[in-house]
Formats: C-alpha cells, sequence, structure tokens
C-alpha cells in the first residue's frame, strides 16, 4: 500500500511542476509589469525600467524561455522570487497560508461532515419533509455563485446586527484590530470573524455533498447486505448506520478530490469579500497589479493543495474500501 | 417421513396476505397462506418469479418495506408476530428466526471482514467478549465446511467464491441455534457441482441446531430430496401443498403438473418431449375473478371461472389442492403428459453422421488473455488460459451442447467463433470457410449463415426499437427486401403478427426470448449459436422456448451450439456435447453415451450433482461431491487439470498418481460416439 501511494505521490508531484510551469509561462506571457512603471508621472527612464525589471526577473524584453530559466532555478532552491515592488514572494505568502488554510480546512470538514450527514438522513427519510426541505435548499444554492452567497450573508449579518443591536458577526477581516483583552477575548473575536466566510464555502460543499450522499444512500439502503444486516438482528438505525452509511461513504470520498478544486475557487472571492489577507486575495491583486511570480506562486499553492486532497482521497479510499487496497 | 408429526409446530403461519400499494393498482403479492412446520421439519415453498414465495417469507421476518400491508397470523411458539413493533422483532430475527438469502455476493456487506460479520451476528444476541465471538465465527466457518477457518475469517467477502459465501451466510444463520431457518433460493446463483456442497451443508447446519426449515425454491429438483412437505404457491396463493411424495408422484393441482412435466430430466431414458404450460401468470394488481390459473389450464372448464377455488383435501396425509377439478383427475388417473399437450419428440441424430457436411469445426482452438500490471508502464504478470486448445465439430442438422461450469471457458469460445476472425492459435472453420483467410466481404457473407441468441432477452434487444424495427434490421443491413417476413417470422416462433409494433419491455421474458429466436433466424442462417438461451427463465417458460427451438431445427434444417450450463437442458435438446473443463475439453460424444455411461470422472461428478425431481430415487442416490472450487484459469494445475479436485485420482494408488501429475490427458475414443481425456478413464453410470 505505501509503495502504492509513494508511485501515486510521484506522479502528483510531477502534475505540480507541470501545472505550476504552465501557470508561470501564462502569466508572463500575458501581464505586463511594465504598465505599472508606464503609468506614473514622472515616467522612471526606459533604462531604469529595464534595470529594476531585470533585477526582478520581469523583463519583457529578455526571452521568455530564459526567465522561465531564472525562475525555475529559483523555485527549485524554494525561491518564488520577488513581487514587482521587490518584496519577497516566500514571506507574502507565508503570512498568507496560514489564513486560507484556515478557511479550506474548516469549510471542508464542516460541508463534508454535515453534508454526508444531511444527505443520509434525506435518503433514509425520503420523501419527508426533510427530505423535500433538502433538495429544495440544496438546488437553490448550487443555483447561486458563491460571490452572490458570501453577499447575501453579509446583508443578513448586517441586519441580524441591526436588529438585535450587537456587532455579532463580523464581516470585514479576520480580527478586530486593537481590540483590548486576553487570550479567551481575542479566539472569540477570531471565531465572531471566522462564522460568516466559513458558512460560506461550506453551504455550497454542504449542498453538493448532500445531494451526492442522498442518491449513494438510497443505491445502498435496499441492498441485499443490508437486509441480511437486518436479518441477523439488526435495528433499522444500527444497519443503516453500520451497514449501509459505512458501504454508501466510499464513493463521496472520491468525490471529495473533484469538489476540492471548486472549494478553492470559492475561497478566492470569499477572502475578497470578506477583507481576509489571504492566497485567494492575492491572487486577485497581483494579477491586478501584473505580478507575475506572485501568480506564479499561488498557483503552486493551488495546485498543491488539490493534490494533497487527491492523495487524501485515496488514502481515505483505500481505508474504507477492503476492495482496492493493494498488495 | 413426517418424522415431525405429533409435534408441536414452531411455526404456524395462517391466512398471511401482503398487499403492496393502494387503489386500483394495490399489488395483493401473498394472498392466504398458510403452513405450519415443526422443529426438524423441512418444508419446501416451490413457485416461479412472482408467485409471492419470497415476499411470504420476509413478511415471516418483519422485512418488508413499510408501504407492505402485512394481515393474518404468523405464530412462532405460539406467539403471534404480526402487529409487533420492529424493536421486538429484531430480538427475534437472527435469534428465533434466521435467514439464508440467495445471491450470496450481494448478501455480505464488502467492506467488513467475513469473521467480523459473523462475530457481529453473535454479539447481537448474546452477552460475549468481542474475542470469544471471534473464536465463534471461526468455529461456524469450521462447521460450514471452510477450510483453514481461522485465516478465512480475516477474509473479505470478495475474496470468497460463490459457494465460500453462501457457506458463510449459512454460518452467519445458524450462529445463534435458531428454531426456523428460512433459505430463499440458496443455490440458485451457484454452479451445480457447488449447490451439492451447499445442500449438504444445509443438511448439516440442520442436524446441529435441529430447526425447522422452509426452503423457498423455484426448482422442483433441488427439494425433492432434502423436504418433507412441500407447498406450491401460484399468483400469491398456495395451490397444492402436502407430503413430498403425494406431491411429486400424485399432483392433484394442474399447475403443478405442468410445473413437473416442464422440467427437463436427466433421467429418462430417451428424450421425451417437454410439456410446457401455455401462457404467462397473471399480473397480480389486476387478477381475473376465477381461479387464476384458468387461462393457462387445460382442464379448465367454465365453471373454473366463477370464483378462486380453495384448497380440498384430496387423498394424501395433509395433501390438498385448491382446483375443482382434483375428482377428474383423480378417476381419470391423469398424469402431467396426458393433461397438457407434449411437444415434438426430440429429433434422435439422422443415421450416419460422417455421411453429413461439417456446418462448424474448431480444431486445437487457443485463447488467452494476458494479465496486465501498472498503469503507465504495463507489464505481463500472468496469462489467462480462458481456452486451451479446443476442438469440436458439428454436423448439419445436429445440436452440440457445450456444457460447463462458470469460468470454464465456454463463452471465450463461442466468442471466438463468432469473431470471425483468426484465432490465437488453432484453426476455426464455419461452414467450410477458414476464418484465418476470411476479406471483409466474406465475413459479412458468413454472418448471415450464422446467427447469435444470446443468454439475457432484456438486454440484448435494444429497447428504443419496436419489435418490427429489431426483426428488420439483419434484413436491411444485408440488403434484403423486408416485405412480410417480419410476419413471418413472429409466426415462426410463435408469436402474434399484432405484436410487430410493440416495444421488447412489453413482453414477458418468453416472448423476449422468442423475438430474440425471430431475429436469430431473419436471414435464414445455417448455424445458430445459443448462449445460455433459456437460463434466464422460469421452467414452465423454458420447456416451450427448448421445444420451439428444438421444432425450428427439424423444419427449417438448422445446426445449433448451443452453450449452456444446465446439463438436463442440453441433454433435452442436443445429440452431441461437449464436457468443458479449465478451457479444455473433458469429455464429449453422443448425448446417450455420455449421460448413461460417463466416462470423466468430472462428467460423473457433474451428472452426479444435478437434483432429481424424484423424491424416491433422490433420496436414495449416492452423491460424487467434488470438493473445493473450481483453481483459477490463470493457474491451472500441472499435468491434468482436473486432479486437484478428481474423486478417481484420490482413489488411485500412489504409483499410478504420478501419470496425472505430470502427463496431460489427451481426448481418447471410447468407443461408439464418446471420448474422455482421462487417463484412467472408465465408464460408469451414475443417474
Amino acid at each position: 500500500m505505501l509503495k502504492f501511494l509513494l508511485r501515486r505521490l510521484a506522479n502528483y508531484v510531477l502534475l505540480v511542476v507541470i501545472a505550476t510551469s504552465l501557470a508561470y509561462l501564462l502569466a508572463a506571457s500575458t501581464l505586463d509589469p511594465r504598465a505599472n512603471y508606464e503609468g506614473r508621472s514622472p515616467r522612471p527612464p526606459e533604462a531604469v525600467v529595464d534595470a529594476r525589471l531585470s533585477e526582478l526577473n520581469l523583463n519583457d524584453k529578455v526571452p521568455l524561455i530564459q526567465r522561465f530559466g531564472t525562475w525555475a532555478g529559483d523555485v527549485v532552491t524554494g525561491d518564488f522570487g520577488r513581487t514587482w515592488e521587490g518584496n519577497s514572494v516566500n514571506q507574502e505568502i507565508t503570512r498568507r497560508v496560514g489564513v486560507t488554510l484556515r478557511l479550506l480546512v474548516l469549510g471542508v470538514l464542516l460541508g463534508s461532515v454535515l453534508g454526508v450527514f444531511a444527505g443520509a438522513y434525506a435518503a433514509v427519510k425520503q420523501y419527508g419533509w426533510f427530505d423535500h426541505g433538502a433538495t429544495l435548499v440544496s438546488f437553490l444554492i448550487l443555483s447561486i455563485p458563491t460571490v452572490v452567497i458570501a453577499v447575501l450573508l453579509q446583508i443578513a449579518a448586517v441586519a441580524f446586527n441591526e436588529a438585535t443591536g450587537t456587532r455579532f458577526f463580523q464581516y470585514t477581516g479576520e480580527y478586530t484590530p486593537g481590540l483590548q483583552g486576553g487570550l479567551l477575548t481575542h479566539l472569540g473575536d477570531r471565531l465572531q470573524h471566522l462564522v460568516l466566510p466559513t458558512l460560506t464555502l461550506a453551504l455550497s460543499q454542504i449542498a453538493v455533498y448532500s445531494r451526492y450522499q442522498r442518491n449513494m444512500m438510497l443505491d445502498v439502503m435496499n441492498a441485499d447486505f443490508v437486509r441480511t444486516a437486518r436479518a441477523k438482528g439488526l435495528t433499522r438505525r444500527a444497519a443503516l448506520v453500520r451497514h449501509a452509511l459505512r458501504t454508501a461513504l466510499i464513493p463521496a470520498v472520491t468525490y471529495f478530490a473533484f469538489t476540492f478544486g471548486a472549494l478553492l475557487v470559492g475561497t478566492t472571492f470569499t477572502e475578497k469579500i470578506y477583507g481576509w489577507h489571504g492566497m485567494g486575495e492575492l491572487l486577485v491583486n497581483s494579477i491586478y497589479s501584473n505580478d507575475v511570480n506572485s501568480v506564479a506562486a499561488v498557483s503552486c499553492f493551488a495546485a498543491v493543495a488539490v493534490l494533497i486532497a487527491a492523495l487524501l482521497s485515496d488514502v481515505l479510499h483505500a481505508a474504507l474500501d477492503p476492495r482496492v487496497r493493494v498488495g | 417421513m413426517s418424522i415431525a408429526a405429533g409435534r408441536a409446530p414452531v411455526l404456524e403461519v395462517s391466512d398471511l396476505n401482503v398487499t403492496f400499494g393502494s387503489g386500483t393498482d394495490a399489488v395483493r403479492a401473498v394472498r392466504g397462506v398458510d403452513y405450519s412446520i415443526a422443529p426438524g421439519e423441512v418444508l419446501g415453498i416451490v413457485g416461479e418469479s412472482g408467485s409471492g414465495k419470497s415476499v411470504t417469507s420476509l413478511a415471516v421476518m418483519g422485512l418488508l418495506p413499510d408501504d407492505a400491508r402485512v394481515s393474518g397470523s404468523v405464530r412462532l411458539h405460539g406467539q403471534e408476530l404480526i402487529g409487533r413493533r420492529d424493536k421486538e422483532m429484531t430480538r427475534l430475527r437472527g435469534k428465533a428466526i434466521s435467514m439464508v438469502f440467495q445471491d450470496p455476493l450481494s448478501a455480505l456487506t464488502p467492506v467488513y471482514t467475513v469473521g467480523d460479520q459473523i462475530a457481529e451476528a453473535v454479539r447481537i444476541h448474546q452477552d460475549v467478549s468481542r474475542d470469544k465471538a471471534a473464536r465463534r465465527a471461526v468455529e461456524l466457518l469450521d462447521l460450514v465446511g471452510i477450510p483453514s477457518p481461522e485465516q478465512r475469517a480475516r477474509a473479505f467477502p470478495h475474496e470468497f467464491s460463490g459457494g465460500m459465501r453462501q457457506r458463510a451466510m449459512i454460518a452467519m444463520a445458524i450462529a445463534n441455534d435458531p428454531d426456523v431457518i428460512i433459505c430463499d433460493e440458496p443455490t440458485t446463483a451457484l454452479d451445480v457441482t457447488i449447490q451439492a456442497q451447499v445442500l449438504e451443508v444445509l443438511k448439516t447446519a440442520q442436524t446441529e441446531t435441529g430447526a425447522g426449515i422452509v426452503m423457498i425454491t423455484h426448482d422442483l429438483g433441488v427439494v425433492a430430496g432434502f423436504v418433507d412437505r412441500v407447498l406450491v404457491m401460484y399468483a400469491g396463493r398456495p395451490v397444492e401443498k402436502g407430503l413430498v411424495d403425494d406431491v411429486y408422484y400424485r399432483p392433484r393441482m394442474p399447475y403443478t403438473m405442468g410445473l413437473l412435466g416442464s422440467i427437463p430430466r436427466l433421467d429418462t431414458g430417451d428424450r421425451e418431449p417437454l410439456v410446457p404450460i401455455e401462457g404467462n401468470p397473471p399480473s397480480m394488481s389486476a387478477l381475473p375473478p376465477g381461479c387464476p390459473f384458468e387461462p393457462r389450464c387445460p382442464l379448465s372448464i367454465p365453471e373454473c371461472e366463477a370464483g378462486e377455488p380453495p384448497l380440498i383435501p384430496v387423498p394424501g396425509e395433509g395433501h390438498s389442492a385448491a382446483c375443482i377439478r382434483t375428482q377428474t383427475i383423480e378417476n381419470r388417473g391423469l398424469t402431467p403428459r396426458d393433461v397438457f399437450k407434449a411437444g415434438p419428440a426430440g429429433a434422435v441424430a439422422r443415421g450416419d453422421r460422417a455421411g453429413r457436411p461439417t456446418v462448424l469445426m474448431v480444431d486445437r482452438l487457443v485463447k488467452h488473455y494476458p494479465l496486465m500490471k501498472g498503469a503507465v508502464f504495463k507489464r505481463r504478470v500472468g496469462t489467462v488460459h480462458a481456452v486451451d486448445g479446443v476442438s469440436f465439430d458439428i454436423r448439419e442438422g445436429e445440436t452440440l451442447g457445450l456444457v460447463g461450469e462458470s469460468g470454464s471457458g465456454k463463452t471465450t469460445t463461442l466468442m471466438e467463433i463468432l469473431r470471425l476472425a483468426p484465432p490465437q492459435s488453432g484453426r476455426v472453420v464455419v461452414l467450410g470457410r477458414d476464418t484465418a483467410k476470411l476479406g471483409r466481404n466474406d465475413r459479412m457473407a458468413i454472418r448471415r449463415d450464422m446467427q447469435v441468441v444470446f443468454q439475457d432477452p432484456l438486454a440484448s434487444l435494444d429497447p428504443r426499437l419496436t419489435v418490427q424495427d429489431i426483426l428488420a434490421e439483419p434484413l436491411t443491413t444485408h440488403g434484403l427486401e423486408v416485405g412480410s417476413r417480419v410476419r413471418e417470422l413472429l409466426g415462426l416462433v410463435g408469436l402474434d403478427a399484432s405484436f410487430a409494433s410493440r416495444y421488447p419491455q412489453e413482453f414477458s421474458g418468453g416472448q423476449r426470448q422468442r423475438i430474440g429466436i425471430a431475429r436469430a433466424l431473419a436471414l435464414e442462417p445455417r448455424l445458430i449459436v445459443l448462449d445460455e438461451p433459456v437460463s434466464a427463465l422460469d421452467v414452465s417458460i423454458q420447456a416451450g422456448v427448448i421445444n420451439l427451438l428444438e421444432s425450428l431445427k427439424i423444419r427449417l434444417g438448422l445446426s445449433y451450439l448451443f452453450v449452456a450450463h444446465d446439463l438436463a437442458v442440453v441433454r433435452h435438446i442436443a445429440e452431441r456435447v461437449a464436457v468443458m473443463y479449465l478451457g479444455w475439453i473433458a469429455e464429449i460424444g453422443a448425448v446417450r453415451d455420455v449421460y448413461d455411461t460417463p466416462a470423466h470422472p468430472y462428467t460423473q461428478s457433474l451428472l452426479s450433482a444435478i437434483p432429481l425431481p424424484d423424491p424416491r430415487k433422490e433420496r436414495e442416490r449416492r452423491r460424487i461431491l467434488l470438493e473445493g472450487d473450481l483453481p483459477s484459469p490463470a493457474d491451472p494445475p500441472r499435468g491434468c487439470r482436473f486432479h486437484t479436485r478428481c474423486p478417481k485420482f484420490k482413489s488411485l494408488p500412489e504409483a499410478q498418481r504420478a501419470l496425472c501429475v505430470d502427463q496431460e490427458p489427451e481426448l481418447r475414443p471410447l468407443g461408439g460416439d464418446q471420448a474422455a481425456a482421462c487417463h484412467y478413464a472408465e465408464r460408469l453410470e451414475v443417474v
């Protein structure tokens, strides 16, 4: 099994290299950092701009392949280069990666766990009020883009705060700057800021997973082995949880790898809207400011994240399903 | 016989009714079922698909879906079960009543080990530690005959063969020493040799637990030697019940007679024609007011339409039949053959084989599949010897039955012939043309003369085409005039010409297979290849299709290659038979010779494993039981492929065994039209 996973990992590393290189080439050939200087007044002399751009490995007068070589050489040593303003991309990323991961991990966990349970319960109570309600809500959420959900949640939070006269929901930034108080106050404050963005991400995950899990569960619920479990003397609930749900979880785990990409996209918008300084915000800002190296670095992060999700998916699949375990 | 008479019954079912849905489309699946069984007694419930036999047992277990309405009474040790809360039923299930289901592949949870699943059954009802339950699971696996049970308990269901999974199911069912075991078609999905093993295990299970057994099956052969009493169901109702000898030897309900007459039998000397029951079982949502069997019954009189007849006593202990004409049957001493119109007598091979032209010749045909590993860089890690040197020929107007268990390579052989491409090794000559030397046009021309009928009649007919389109397609493909040919074809297979505008879904299984046959006949072929054409059909329907094939062969001068796993069916339709084992032919010859005096130990054990629908003969029969499962075709045994399971090999002295292990036997003629691939072939009567 370990050998199989290591081989998978090697394949994935190759994919990350390809994805990041393509992202760099695309960014380097379409973004134009020179424009950032040309818009200034007084306009700096061309020689100065060239020198500066060359120093940052952003000069479009240098052949693309040569710039790529320089960039790749640095990346191999773990250095993603510098932003167009001359700051270290590595530093920028280290600062932001925790913010994004916090959102992602919470969104994934909350979304998949709640989604699976909502779906399984809807299947057990097929055509009941919960099932109909869950179907309606899921399709509603699925048909609204994450951006809109984020904004709608913000509006709802404002309304709630005004109606109750409190500031329960916080919707800008990840903490209140200059807050006085102990550790608990800070933790509470962070949680208050965390609720809405996490919910934004989790909602669409719940919607997707509940639909998927409902179908999987319905397939399995009438399976012969669930009947066998009942004939052994298990209660309906025990048979459904221990035999049906346990088996129906397997396909949901493989699904995890696929939904993760969509989740990343959702994170980008959510961060921008809630003013979180994470990787998503960095991506949007750096495209805006023609910052080639940052774009490539964020792409690399996204590729790694997706592939870790895929690897995790493989591991979970093998853990849940004895039929796919390889020698 | 009736060992249990006088003892208090453990399970009594009376006037059990089950209805699904409501209003006009309510389906009354079970209507007034009555039976009781005593400890140690075995009751057989026999009926075709849709007769309500499985629903009855699920109702007893309280495992029907919520939309089923159950009324009547089910008493276990005198205690009423109907109307009990699910929680109370849970305590009884698996402890007092347990159940063995049909399909052992889907009936075990794929994600837990077999040992854990049996231990779970133990722990639900007994307050024992995890360790103790696990040890008990190993004991139970040992009891049902799983070799090295300690290791196998840690295996997952997908690592078990079908027969072993069914043994595990039985182990689970007897884990808590139940009073009643309900077996729902426990051997239907299994090969005959495995079926014989599982029936033995069930007998062991019964002696071990002393439970009463309800054995549900559609196969009258399976229950003949195993049960004490029989209950025959039709359209949700019991139509005849009694002691097994009474029901088999003196049936009084025409349906039972029809069922008995339509079973192909191994033990009938000459090939007597089968007696099919015409028509189809009624729809359960719109039952006619009279006897539900009346539309298919050759003995029906106007009074039959008046009302549904109750079970009335007829001579014999506890023997009763739901028919108003039992007196007539009694007085005139009618047998199934008198009541139902028999089909045409099987054509006995005409004269000299050698004088007739050969339509199909297969010579040392080989098909190996490589076993590959790796996703990007594939490498060969082994070879599946699916077909490994098979030779036979079919003469004009002749039927060759190709029989064998699943995995023996019979379907691969058939596909290799149908491919009409050069084989990996060996030769296939169709209608005098070597497939290795065919061009595109030749191939097309030969396809006209060689057609195929598949096993699953629904899956092999396009659901979006009408029967007209399905039957016209081969004609237009070959550039022929359609004209009135579709009507002719439908007439030929005994279907109404008005069916042409309907879709395949609107037909019953038997009718669909007739459409499949009509399609194969469209181009007036000379050779038809049939892949298990009747194995998906109920016996009463199966008999009609077999008779149809028989009469078409005579009328149209066809030759058949008939692939089947059921030796009894082959005996009825074929003149010659080839028995396959692990990709090679163990024995080949005229049906009469091979069935009466099989010479290969494998043929002998196959034939002896097939149950006869004759209780007396069954009880007296001594089976040659094969041990274990078919070895993997990826790693066939050295020398004679059968020696690992061969009963003959085991009885040989050490010195003679070496030959079997070292040398692969060739097919050797044994005189007459019979040849066997065994070093120590010896003709033996086993049926």
